[in-house]
Protein backbone atom coordinates (compact mmCIF):
# COMPACT_ATOMS: atom_id res chain seq x y z
CA UNK A 1 0.00 0.00 0.00
CA UNK A 2 2.78 2.27 1.12
CA UNK A 3 4.58 2.44 -2.27
CA UNK A 4 1.79 3.03 -4.34
CA UNK A 5 0.03 5.90 -2.60
CA UNK A 6 3.01 7.65 -3.21
CA UNK A 7 2.81 10.90 -5.22
CA UNK A 8 1.83 10.32 -9.13
CA UNK A 9 4.14 10.05 -11.52
CA UNK A 10 4.30 12.96 -14.35
CA UNK A 11 2.32 11.83 -16.63
CA UNK A 12 1.37 13.33 -19.86
CA UNK A 13 -1.44 14.56 -19.92
CA UNK A 14 -1.17 17.35 -22.14
CA UNK A 15 -1.53 14.73 -25.62
CA UNK A 16 -4.31 13.57 -23.66
CA UNK A 17 -6.35 16.81 -23.50
CA UNK A 18 -5.31 17.48 -26.84
CA UNK A 19 -6.82 14.33 -28.03
CA UNK A 20 -9.77 14.51 -25.67
CA UNK A 21 -11.08 18.54 -26.60
CA UNK A 22 -10.92 17.19 -30.44
CA UNK A 23 -12.91 14.42 -30.11
CA UNK A 24 -15.90 16.64 -28.81
CA UNK A 25 -14.86 19.33 -32.36
CA UNK A 26 -15.13 16.52 -34.55
CA UNK A 27 -17.89 14.47 -32.92
CA UNK A 28 -20.00 18.10 -33.92
CA UNK A 29 -18.25 18.24 -37.07
CA UNK A 30 -18.73 14.69 -38.15
CA UNK A 31 -22.51 14.01 -36.98
CA UNK A 32 -23.79 17.48 -38.06
CA UNK A 33 -22.12 16.28 -41.85
CA UNK A 34 -24.67 13.25 -40.52
CA UNK A 35 -27.50 15.25 -40.46
CA UNK A 36 -27.25 17.00 -43.81
CA UNK A 37 -26.93 14.16 -45.76
CA UNK A 38 -29.57 12.39 -44.09
CA UNK A 39 -31.61 15.94 -44.89
CA UNK A 40 -30.52 15.46 -48.51
CA UNK A 41 -32.30 11.75 -48.58
CA UNK A 42 -35.84 13.43 -48.11
CA UNK A 43 -34.63 16.86 -49.59
CA UNK A 44 -32.18 16.10 -52.48
CA UNK A 45 -32.74 19.95 -53.45
CA UNK A 46 -29.89 20.58 -50.41
CA UNK A 47 -26.66 19.70 -52.71
CA UNK A 48 -27.35 22.64 -54.40
CA UNK A 49 -26.11 21.24 -57.65
CA UNK A 50 -23.27 21.21 -56.46
CA UNK A 51 -20.93 18.64 -57.49
CA UNK A 52 -18.40 18.28 -54.02
CA UNK A 53 -22.13 18.89 -52.02
CA UNK A 54 -23.59 15.77 -53.11
CA UNK A 55 -24.65 12.44 -50.81
CA UNK A 56 -22.01 10.63 -52.61
CA UNK A 57 -18.88 12.73 -51.56
CA UNK A 58 -19.62 13.74 -48.00
CA UNK A 59 -21.25 9.99 -47.20
CA UNK A 60 -17.36 9.30 -47.06
CA UNK A 61 -16.63 12.15 -45.58
CA UNK A 62 -19.42 11.58 -42.61
CA UNK A 63 -18.01 8.16 -41.81
CA UNK A 64 -14.31 9.04 -42.21
CA UNK A 65 -14.80 12.08 -39.62
CA UNK A 66 -17.33 10.10 -36.85
CA UNK A 67 -15.49 7.01 -37.08
CA UNK A 68 -11.66 7.89 -37.60
CA UNK A 69 -11.95 12.17 -36.47
CA UNK A 70 -14.27 11.71 -33.38
CA UNK A 71 -13.76 7.95 -32.14
CA UNK A 72 -9.83 7.89 -33.07
CA UNK A 73 -9.36 10.98 -31.34
CA UNK A 74 -11.24 9.69 -28.09
CA UNK A 75 -9.28 6.11 -28.62
CA UNK A 76 -6.06 8.19 -28.65
CA UNK A 77 -6.78 10.14 -25.70
CA UNK A 78 -8.66 7.16 -23.75
CA UNK A 79 -5.79 4.75 -24.35
CA UNK A 80 -2.89 7.52 -23.62
CA UNK A 81 -4.30 8.15 -20.35
CA UNK A 82 -5.07 4.57 -19.41
CA UNK A 83 -1.80 3.38 -20.30
CA UNK A 84 -0.10 5.63 -18.24
CA UNK A 85 -2.73 5.55 -15.44
CA UNK A 86 -2.44 1.71 -15.38
CA UNK A 87 1.19 1.38 -15.59
CA UNK A 88 2.18 4.02 -13.35
CA UNK A 89 4.47 5.84 -15.35
CA UNK A 90 4.95 8.76 -17.98
CA UNK A 91 4.47 7.80 -21.77
CA UNK A 92 7.55 6.33 -23.45
CA UNK A 93 8.07 9.01 -25.56
CA UNK A 94 6.64 12.87 -25.81
CA UNK A 95 7.63 13.33 -29.11
CA UNK A 96 5.96 10.25 -30.40
CA UNK A 97 2.95 11.48 -28.84
CA UNK A 98 2.96 14.87 -29.96
CA UNK A 99 3.86 13.32 -33.57
CA UNK A 100 0.52 11.03 -33.54
CA UNK A 101 -1.52 13.98 -32.45
CA UNK A 102 -0.59 16.32 -35.49
CA UNK A 103 -0.23 13.32 -38.19
CA UNK A 104 -3.97 12.16 -37.16
CA UNK A 105 -5.53 16.03 -37.11
CA UNK A 106 -3.15 16.43 -40.39
CA UNK A 107 -4.71 12.98 -41.64
CA UNK A 108 -8.15 14.26 -41.31
CA UNK A 109 -7.94 17.89 -42.55
CA UNK A 110 -6.42 15.77 -45.68
CA UNK A 111 -9.41 13.98 -45.92
CA UNK A 112 -11.57 17.01 -45.50
CA UNK A 113 -9.40 18.41 -48.48
CA UNK A 114 -9.69 15.69 -50.73
CA UNK A 115 -13.25 13.28 -50.27
CA UNK A 116 -15.39 16.10 -51.42
CA UNK A 117 -13.48 16.73 -54.44
CA UNK A 118 -13.98 13.37 -55.54
CA UNK A 119 -10.52 12.12 -54.71
CA UNK A 120 -11.48 8.40 -53.40
CA UNK A 121 -10.09 5.05 -53.75
CA UNK A 122 -13.68 4.50 -53.20
CA UNK A 123 -13.11 1.39 -50.61
CA UNK A 124 -15.33 1.54 -47.74
CA UNK A 125 -14.01 3.23 -44.59
CA UNK A 126 -10.70 3.40 -46.40
CA UNK A 127 -11.75 5.92 -48.96
CA UNK A 128 -8.15 7.79 -48.49
CA UNK A 129 -6.32 7.97 -51.14
CA UNK A 130 -2.33 6.52 -51.29
CA UNK A 131 -0.55 9.65 -49.68
CA UNK A 132 -3.06 9.78 -46.81
CA UNK A 133 -2.72 6.44 -46.37
CA UNK A 134 1.08 6.20 -45.97
CA UNK A 135 0.68 8.72 -43.83
CA UNK A 136 -1.88 7.11 -41.63
CA UNK A 137 0.03 3.89 -41.35
CA UNK A 138 3.24 5.87 -40.22
CA UNK A 139 1.25 7.80 -37.70
CA UNK A 140 -0.10 4.30 -36.37
CA UNK A 141 3.20 3.08 -36.40
CA UNK A 142 4.15 5.53 -34.18
CA UNK A 143 1.27 5.03 -31.80
CA UNK A 144 1.73 1.27 -31.70
CA UNK A 145 5.17 1.96 -30.20
CA UNK A 146 4.28 4.75 -27.79
CA UNK A 147 1.79 2.14 -26.19
CA UNK A 148 3.94 -0.77 -26.24
CA UNK A 149 6.80 1.15 -25.29
CA UNK A 150 4.82 2.34 -22.27
CA UNK A 151 3.44 -0.95 -21.47
CA UNK A 152 7.18 -2.19 -21.34
CA UNK A 153 8.85 0.15 -19.08
CA UNK A 154 5.63 0.00 -16.72
CA UNK A 155 5.86 -0.05 -12.97
CA UNK A 156 3.19 -2.43 -12.06
CA UNK A 157 3.88 -6.34 -12.76
CA UNK A 158 0.25 -7.06 -14.23
CA UNK A 159 -0.80 -5.33 -17.56
CA UNK A 160 -4.07 -4.34 -17.18
CA UNK A 161 -6.95 -5.81 -19.41
CA UNK A 162 -8.10 -2.65 -20.78
CA UNK A 163 -4.63 -2.51 -22.24
CA UNK A 164 -4.96 -5.86 -23.59
CA UNK A 165 -7.87 -4.70 -25.67
CA UNK A 166 -6.42 -1.38 -26.72
CA UNK A 167 -2.78 -3.09 -27.58
CA UNK A 168 -5.15 -5.58 -29.78
CA UNK A 169 -6.99 -2.92 -31.37
CA UNK A 170 -3.73 -1.43 -32.71
CA UNK A 171 -2.09 -4.12 -33.55
CA UNK A 172 -4.72 -5.16 -35.87
CA UNK A 173 -5.54 -1.82 -37.53
CA UNK A 174 -2.15 -1.59 -38.36
CA UNK A 175 -2.37 -5.18 -40.03
CA UNK A 176 -5.46 -3.97 -41.86
CA UNK A 177 -4.69 -0.83 -43.17
CA UNK A 178 -1.24 -1.88 -44.79
CA UNK A 179 -3.07 -4.61 -45.95
CA UNK A 180 -6.41 -3.15 -47.69
CA UNK A 181 -4.14 0.02 -48.50
CA UNK A 182 -2.26 -2.05 -50.89
CA UNK A 183 -2.88 -0.13 -54.56
CA UNK A 184 -0.29 0.70 -57.54
CA UNK A 185 -0.55 4.81 -57.95
CA UNK A 186 -1.07 6.22 -61.26
CA UNK A 187 -0.67 9.97 -60.41
CA UNK A 188 -0.35 11.64 -56.99
CA UNK A 189 -4.13 11.55 -56.25
CA UNK A 190 -5.89 8.70 -57.82
CA UNK A 191 -4.07 4.79 -57.30
CA UNK A 192 -5.59 1.25 -57.88
CA UNK A 193 -6.19 -1.40 -55.65
CA UNK A 194 -3.56 -4.55 -55.76
CA UNK A 195 -6.49 -6.92 -55.31
CA UNK A 196 -9.05 -7.65 -58.21
CA UNK A 197 -12.34 -8.96 -58.37
CA UNK A 198 -13.70 -11.07 -55.60
CA UNK A 199 -10.45 -11.04 -53.61
CA UNK A 200 -10.44 -7.62 -53.72
CA UNK A 201 -14.24 -7.57 -52.15
CA UNK A 202 -12.76 -10.15 -49.20
CA UNK A 203 -9.48 -8.05 -48.61
CA UNK A 204 -12.11 -5.06 -48.37
CA UNK A 205 -14.58 -6.88 -45.79
CA UNK A 206 -11.72 -8.44 -43.68
CA UNK A 207 -10.43 -5.05 -43.43
CA UNK A 208 -14.32 -3.21 -43.24
CA UNK A 209 -15.80 -5.73 -40.74
CA UNK A 210 -12.26 -5.76 -38.57
CA UNK A 211 -12.64 -1.80 -39.16
CA UNK A 212 -15.90 -2.81 -36.51
CA UNK A 213 -14.15 -5.26 -34.59
CA UNK A 214 -11.05 -3.62 -33.73
CA UNK A 215 -11.43 -0.20 -34.35
CA UNK A 216 -14.56 0.23 -33.24
CA UNK A 217 -15.35 -2.32 -30.57
CA UNK A 218 -11.93 -3.91 -29.23
CA UNK A 219 -10.48 -0.26 -28.70
CA UNK A 220 -13.81 0.62 -27.36
CA UNK A 221 -14.00 -2.61 -24.66
CA UNK A 222 -10.75 -1.30 -23.58
CA UNK A 223 -12.58 1.88 -22.90
CA UNK A 224 -15.04 -0.05 -20.95
CA UNK A 225 -12.75 -1.84 -18.62
CA UNK A 226 -11.30 1.31 -17.00
CA UNK A 227 -13.73 3.85 -17.41
CA UNK A 228 -17.01 1.71 -16.43
CA UNK A 229 -14.70 0.63 -12.98
CA UNK A 230 -13.54 3.91 -12.41
CA UNK A 231 -16.73 5.83 -12.87
CA UNK A 232 -18.39 3.58 -10.44
CA UNK A 233 -15.74 3.12 -7.51
CA UNK A 234 -15.40 -0.77 -7.65
CA UNK A 235 -13.31 -3.20 -9.79
CA UNK A 236 -14.95 -4.75 -13.11
CA UNK A 237 -17.31 -7.55 -12.39
CA UNK A 238 -15.13 -10.51 -13.42
CA UNK A 239 -11.67 -10.12 -14.22
CA UNK A 240 -11.81 -13.39 -15.45
CA UNK A 241 -14.39 -13.49 -17.28
CA UNK A 242 -12.82 -10.25 -18.84
CA UNK A 243 -9.65 -12.37 -20.20
CA UNK A 244 -11.82 -15.06 -21.49
CA UNK A 245 -13.73 -12.19 -23.13
CA UNK A 246 -10.76 -10.63 -24.49
CA UNK A 247 -9.25 -13.72 -26.14
CA UNK A 248 -12.66 -15.27 -27.63
CA UNK A 249 -13.26 -11.72 -29.24
CA UNK A 250 -9.94 -11.41 -31.00
CA UNK A 251 -9.83 -15.27 -32.26
CA UNK A 252 -13.50 -14.99 -33.81
CA UNK A 253 -13.67 -11.09 -35.02
CA UNK A 254 -10.88 -11.87 -37.27
CA UNK A 255 -13.37 -14.27 -39.89
CA UNK A 256 -16.54 -12.43 -39.69
CA UNK A 257 -15.92 -10.36 -42.72
CA UNK A 258 -17.85 -12.52 -45.54
CA UNK A 259 -21.52 -11.70 -43.70
CA UNK A 260 -20.95 -8.71 -45.90
CA UNK A 261 -20.40 -10.21 -49.25
CA UNK A 262 -23.49 -12.48 -48.66
CA UNK A 263 -25.16 -14.51 -52.25
CA UNK A 264 -22.05 -12.83 -54.13
CA UNK A 265 -19.53 -13.98 -56.38
CA UNK A 266 -17.95 -15.40 -53.13
CA UNK A 267 -17.06 -18.53 -52.70
CA UNK A 268 -20.19 -20.47 -50.73
CA UNK A 269 -18.27 -22.29 -48.52
CA UNK A 270 -16.48 -18.75 -46.93
CA UNK A 271 -19.87 -16.91 -47.27
CA UNK A 272 -21.01 -20.05 -44.63
CA UNK A 273 -17.54 -19.74 -42.17
CA UNK A 274 -18.23 -15.95 -42.28
CA UNK A 275 -22.08 -16.62 -41.17
CA UNK A 276 -21.66 -18.89 -38.72
CA UNK A 277 -18.54 -17.95 -36.97
CA UNK A 278 -20.65 -14.29 -36.59
CA UNK A 279 -22.96 -15.72 -34.80
CA UNK A 280 -20.58 -17.66 -32.35
CA UNK A 281 -19.15 -13.81 -31.75
CA UNK A 282 -22.23 -13.25 -30.08
CA UNK A 283 -21.04 -14.85 -27.20
CA UNK A 284 -17.89 -13.12 -26.35
CA UNK A 285 -19.71 -10.19 -27.06
CA UNK A 286 -22.39 -10.68 -24.89
CA UNK A 287 -19.57 -12.02 -21.77
CA UNK A 288 -18.05 -8.56 -22.06
CA UNK A 289 -21.81 -6.72 -21.68
CA UNK A 290 -22.48 -8.60 -18.83
CA UNK A 291 -19.23 -8.07 -17.11
CA UNK A 292 -19.60 -4.53 -17.95
CA UNK A 293 -22.72 -3.82 -16.84
CA UNK A 294 -22.53 -6.43 -13.52
CA UNK A 295 -19.99 -4.27 -12.28
CA UNK A 296 -22.84 -2.21 -10.94
CA UNK A 297 -23.67 -5.46 -9.33
CA UNK A 298 -24.56 -3.88 -5.60
CA UNK A 299 -24.10 -0.25 -6.59
CA UNK A 300 -27.59 0.54 -8.72
CA UNK A 301 -28.10 3.55 -7.05
CA UNK A 302 -25.29 5.55 -8.52
CA UNK A 303 -27.30 5.47 -12.12
CA UNK A 304 -29.56 7.83 -10.24
CA UNK A 305 -27.53 10.53 -9.31
CA UNK A 306 -24.58 9.81 -11.85
CA UNK A 307 -25.36 10.94 -15.66
CA UNK A 308 -21.92 9.87 -16.86
CA UNK A 309 -22.40 6.24 -15.57
CA UNK A 310 -25.60 6.22 -16.86
CA UNK A 311 -23.97 7.22 -20.45
CA UNK A 312 -21.28 4.54 -20.12
CA UNK A 313 -23.95 1.80 -18.32
CA UNK A 314 -26.82 2.63 -21.46
CA UNK A 315 -23.86 2.46 -24.30
CA UNK A 316 -23.11 -1.36 -22.91
CA UNK A 317 -26.63 -2.14 -22.93
CA UNK A 318 -26.56 -0.99 -26.81
CA UNK A 319 -23.44 -2.95 -27.22
CA UNK A 320 -25.86 -5.69 -26.32
CA UNK A 321 -28.46 -4.84 -28.51
CA UNK A 322 -26.52 -4.24 -32.16
CA UNK A 323 -24.14 -7.29 -30.88
CA UNK A 324 -27.71 -9.83 -31.36
CA UNK A 325 -28.55 -7.61 -33.82
CA UNK A 326 -25.13 -8.08 -35.77
CA UNK A 327 -25.09 -12.18 -35.99
CA UNK A 328 -28.66 -12.60 -36.59
CA UNK A 329 -28.40 -10.51 -39.49
CA UNK A 330 -25.02 -12.30 -40.60
CA UNK A 331 -27.71 -15.56 -40.64
CA UNK A 332 -27.70 -15.86 -44.61
CA UNK A 333 -31.75 -15.94 -45.09
CA UNK A 334 -32.44 -12.96 -42.72
CA UNK A 335 -29.42 -10.97 -44.43
CA UNK A 336 -31.62 -11.76 -47.67
CA UNK A 337 -34.14 -9.51 -46.47
CA UNK A 338 -31.56 -6.86 -44.69
CA UNK A 339 -29.14 -6.47 -46.90
CA UNK A 340 -28.87 -3.25 -49.01
CA UNK A 341 -31.51 -1.86 -47.23
CA UNK A 342 -31.66 0.83 -44.02
CA UNK A 343 -31.92 -1.79 -41.17
CA UNK A 344 -28.34 -2.07 -42.19
CA UNK A 345 -27.66 1.93 -41.48
CA UNK A 346 -29.88 1.39 -38.72
CA UNK A 347 -27.68 -1.58 -37.21
CA UNK A 348 -24.68 0.75 -37.67
CA UNK A 349 -25.77 3.76 -35.89
CA UNK A 350 -27.23 1.48 -33.20
CA UNK A 351 -23.67 0.28 -32.43
CA UNK A 352 -21.85 3.37 -33.33
CA UNK A 353 -24.04 6.22 -31.54
CA UNK A 354 -25.18 4.32 -28.99
CA UNK A 355 -22.64 2.09 -28.30
CA UNK A 356 -19.10 3.92 -29.44
CA UNK A 357 -20.50 7.47 -28.81
CA UNK A 358 -21.92 7.22 -25.71
CA UNK A 359 -18.92 5.22 -24.05
CA UNK A 360 -16.26 7.92 -25.81
CA UNK A 361 -18.68 10.67 -24.31
CA UNK A 362 -19.27 9.12 -21.35
CA UNK A 363 -15.32 9.06 -20.78
CA UNK A 364 -14.64 12.21 -22.00
CA UNK A 365 -17.05 13.64 -19.28
CA UNK A 366 -14.81 11.90 -16.70
CA UNK A 367 -11.51 12.95 -18.25
CA UNK A 368 -12.23 16.96 -18.73
CA UNK A 369 -12.24 17.42 -15.05
CA UNK A 370 -9.15 15.53 -14.12
CA UNK A 371 -7.49 16.60 -16.97
CA UNK A 372 -7.97 20.40 -16.27
CA UNK A 373 -7.67 20.27 -12.72
CA UNK A 374 -11.27 21.01 -11.74
CA UNK A 375 -13.59 19.11 -9.28
CA UNK A 376 -15.96 18.48 -11.95
CA UNK A 377 -18.00 19.18 -14.69
CA UNK A 378 -19.29 22.57 -15.14
CA UNK A 379 -22.69 21.43 -14.80
CA UNK A 380 -23.86 17.90 -14.20
CA UNK A 381 -27.46 19.06 -15.16
CA UNK A 382 -26.30 19.65 -18.81
CA UNK A 383 -24.40 16.14 -18.75
CA UNK A 384 -27.41 14.47 -17.33
CA UNK A 385 -29.38 16.99 -20.62
CA UNK A 386 -26.76 15.74 -22.82
CA UNK A 387 -27.62 11.77 -22.15
CA UNK A 388 -31.50 12.55 -22.52
CA UNK A 389 -30.70 14.18 -26.19
CA UNK A 390 -28.39 11.31 -26.81
CA UNK A 391 -30.62 8.38 -25.89
CA UNK A 392 -33.82 10.19 -27.52
CA UNK A 393 -31.93 10.45 -30.68
CA UNK A 394 -30.63 7.32 -31.05
CA UNK A 395 -34.06 5.63 -30.48
CA UNK A 396 -35.83 7.80 -33.24
CA UNK A 397 -32.73 7.14 -35.50
CA UNK A 398 -32.12 3.52 -35.40
CA UNK A 399 -36.35 2.46 -34.80
CA UNK A 400 -36.59 4.57 -38.23
CA UNK A 401 -34.26 2.65 -40.09
CA UNK A 402 -35.83 -0.43 -38.64
CA UNK A 403 -38.90 0.00 -40.20
CA UNK A 404 -37.58 1.73 -43.26
CA UNK A 405 -35.13 -0.93 -43.72
CA UNK A 406 -37.90 -3.91 -43.96
CA UNK A 407 -40.63 -1.88 -45.18
CA UNK A 408 -37.68 -1.54 -48.31
CA UNK A 409 -36.47 -5.03 -48.06
CA UNK A 410 -39.97 -6.71 -48.25
CA UNK A 411 -40.80 -4.45 -50.73
CA UNK A 412 -37.85 -5.25 -53.20
CA UNK A 413 -38.66 -9.03 -52.97
CA UNK A 414 -42.24 -8.92 -53.69
CA UNK A 415 -43.75 -10.56 -56.96
CA UNK A 416 -46.87 -10.71 -58.72
CA UNK A 417 -48.29 -14.28 -59.82
CA UNK A 418 -46.31 -14.16 -63.33
CA UNK A 419 -43.00 -13.32 -61.34
CA UNK A 420 -42.64 -9.94 -61.80
CA UNK A 421 -41.62 -7.19 -58.89
CA UNK A 422 -45.28 -5.83 -57.67
CA UNK A 423 -42.74 -2.71 -57.10
CA UNK A 424 -40.34 0.19 -58.45
CA UNK A 425 -37.23 0.82 -56.90
CA UNK A 426 -38.33 4.54 -56.56
CA UNK A 427 -42.30 3.45 -54.98
CA UNK A 428 -39.57 1.91 -52.51
CA UNK A 429 -37.94 5.07 -52.10
CA UNK A 430 -41.10 7.26 -51.59
CA UNK A 431 -42.62 4.73 -49.03
CA UNK A 432 -39.01 5.25 -47.06
CA UNK A 433 -39.25 8.94 -46.74
CA UNK A 434 -41.57 9.51 -43.86
CA UNK A 435 -38.87 7.48 -42.11
CA UNK A 436 -35.61 9.06 -43.13
CA UNK A 437 -37.37 12.60 -41.69
CA UNK A 438 -37.77 10.84 -38.41
CA UNK A 439 -34.40 9.77 -38.81
CA UNK A 440 -33.04 13.63 -39.60
CA UNK A 441 -34.93 14.59 -36.55
CA UNK A 442 -32.90 11.76 -34.01
CA UNK A 443 -29.92 13.22 -35.65
CA UNK A 444 -30.29 16.62 -34.90
CA UNK A 445 -31.12 15.68 -31.11
CA UNK A 446 -27.67 13.77 -31.24
CA UNK A 447 -26.01 16.87 -32.69
CA UNK A 448 -27.73 19.12 -29.61
CA UNK A 449 -25.92 16.81 -27.30
CA UNK A 450 -22.67 17.08 -28.29
CA UNK A 451 -23.15 21.22 -28.83
CA UNK A 452 -24.69 20.98 -25.14
CA UNK A 453 -21.00 19.12 -24.49
CA UNK A 454 -19.16 21.44 -26.18
CA UNK A 455 -20.38 24.40 -24.10
CA UNK A 456 -20.25 22.31 -20.54
CA UNK A 457 -16.70 21.62 -21.69
CA UNK A 458 -15.84 25.13 -22.29
CA UNK A 459 -17.31 26.15 -19.03
CA UNK A 460 -15.67 23.53 -16.98
CA UNK A 461 -12.04 24.38 -18.83
CA UNK A 462 -12.44 28.58 -18.77
CA UNK A 463 -13.55 28.18 -15.28
CA UNK A 464 -11.29 29.85 -12.35
CA UNK A 465 -9.96 27.51 -9.86
CA UNK A 466 -12.27 26.85 -6.59
CA UNK A 467 -14.82 27.91 -8.17
CA UNK A 468 -16.43 24.90 -9.21
CA UNK A 469 -17.70 22.34 -6.65
CA UNK A 470 -17.39 18.54 -6.94
CA UNK A 471 -20.45 16.93 -7.62
CA UNK A 472 -20.57 13.68 -4.92
CA UNK A 473 -21.66 11.29 -7.48
CA UNK A 474 -19.63 12.09 -9.97
CA UNK A 475 -16.23 13.42 -8.54
CA UNK A 476 -14.69 9.40 -8.69
CA UNK A 477 -11.43 10.33 -9.80
CA UNK B 1 -4.70 -33.12 -47.02
CA UNK B 2 -7.89 -32.24 -48.82
CA UNK B 3 -9.37 -28.85 -47.79
CA UNK B 4 -12.21 -30.80 -44.90
CA UNK B 5 -9.16 -32.14 -43.01
CA UNK B 6 -7.20 -29.09 -42.65
CA UNK B 7 -10.90 -27.24 -41.34
CA UNK B 8 -11.13 -30.10 -38.97
CA UNK B 9 -7.66 -30.27 -37.13
CA UNK B 10 -7.99 -25.96 -37.53
CA UNK B 11 -11.09 -26.38 -35.41
CA UNK B 12 -9.85 -28.70 -33.05
CA UNK B 13 -7.00 -26.94 -32.54
CA UNK B 14 -8.83 -23.74 -31.48
CA UNK B 15 -11.45 -25.43 -29.47
CA UNK B 16 -8.50 -26.95 -27.19
CA UNK B 17 -6.84 -23.38 -26.93
CA UNK B 18 -10.43 -21.68 -25.67
CA UNK B 19 -10.87 -24.83 -23.40
CA UNK B 20 -6.70 -24.06 -21.66
CA UNK B 21 -7.38 -20.47 -22.22
CA UNK B 22 -10.88 -20.59 -19.67
CA UNK B 23 -8.56 -23.30 -17.41
CA UNK B 24 -6.06 -20.60 -17.47
CA UNK B 25 -8.53 -18.42 -16.18
CA UNK B 26 -10.20 -19.97 -13.74
CA UNK B 27 -7.54 -21.90 -12.08
CA UNK B 28 -7.89 -20.73 -8.24
CA UNK B 29 -3.91 -20.32 -8.66
CA UNK B 30 -4.40 -17.20 -10.45
CA UNK B 31 -6.82 -16.11 -8.12
CA UNK B 32 -4.64 -13.39 -6.03
CA UNK B 33 -2.82 -11.95 -9.35
CA UNK B 34 -6.30 -11.52 -10.92
CA UNK B 35 -7.69 -9.55 -7.81
CA UNK B 36 -4.66 -7.28 -7.67
CA UNK B 37 -4.79 -6.74 -11.39
CA UNK B 38 -8.81 -5.67 -11.41
CA UNK B 39 -7.70 -2.89 -8.79
CA UNK B 40 -4.88 -1.30 -11.03
CA UNK B 41 -7.43 1.18 -12.02
CA UNK B 42 -7.34 2.46 -8.70
CA UNK B 43 -3.68 1.55 -7.54
CA UNK B 44 -2.04 4.83 -8.72
CA UNK B 45 -4.29 7.13 -6.00
CA UNK B 46 -6.47 7.68 -3.86
CA UNK B 47 -6.58 4.32 -2.32
CA UNK B 48 -7.62 5.53 0.93
CA UNK B 49 -9.99 7.53 -0.33
CA UNK B 50 -11.94 4.48 -1.88
CA UNK B 51 -11.53 2.80 1.11
CA UNK B 52 -13.20 5.92 2.31
CA UNK B 53 -15.97 6.00 0.04
CA UNK B 54 -16.67 2.22 0.53
CA UNK B 55 -17.43 2.53 3.95
CA UNK B 56 -19.86 5.49 3.32
CA UNK B 57 -22.22 3.57 0.52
Amino acid sequence: MSEISQAQPNYNYKVVRQFTIMTIVWGIVGMSIGVFIAAQLFAPVLNFDTPWLTFSRLRPLHTNSVIFAFGGCALFATSYYIVQRTCQVRLFSDKLAAFTFWGWQAVIVLAICTLPFGMTSSKEYAELEWPIDILIALVWLAYVINFFGTLIIRKVSHIYVANWFLGAFMLTVLVLHIGNSMAIPVSFTKSYSLYAGAVDAMMQWWYGHNAVGFFLTAGFLGMMYYFVPKQAGRPVYSYRLSIVHFWALISLYIWAGPHHLHYTALPDWTQSLGMVMSIILFVPSWGGMINGIMTLSGAWHKLRTDPVLRFLIVSLSFYGMSTFEGPMMAIKTVNALSHYTDWTIGHVHSGALGWVAMISIGSVYHLIPILFGQPGMYSTRLVNVHFWLATIGVVLYIVAMWMSGVLQGLMWRAVNADGTLTYSFVESLEASIPFYIVRFIGGCFVVAGMLVMAYNTYKTVRAPKGTLAADPATQAA
Amino acid sequence: MDQGTVGTIFTLVVFVCFIGVVLWAFSSRNKKKYDEAANLPFADEEQDKIKKDNRES
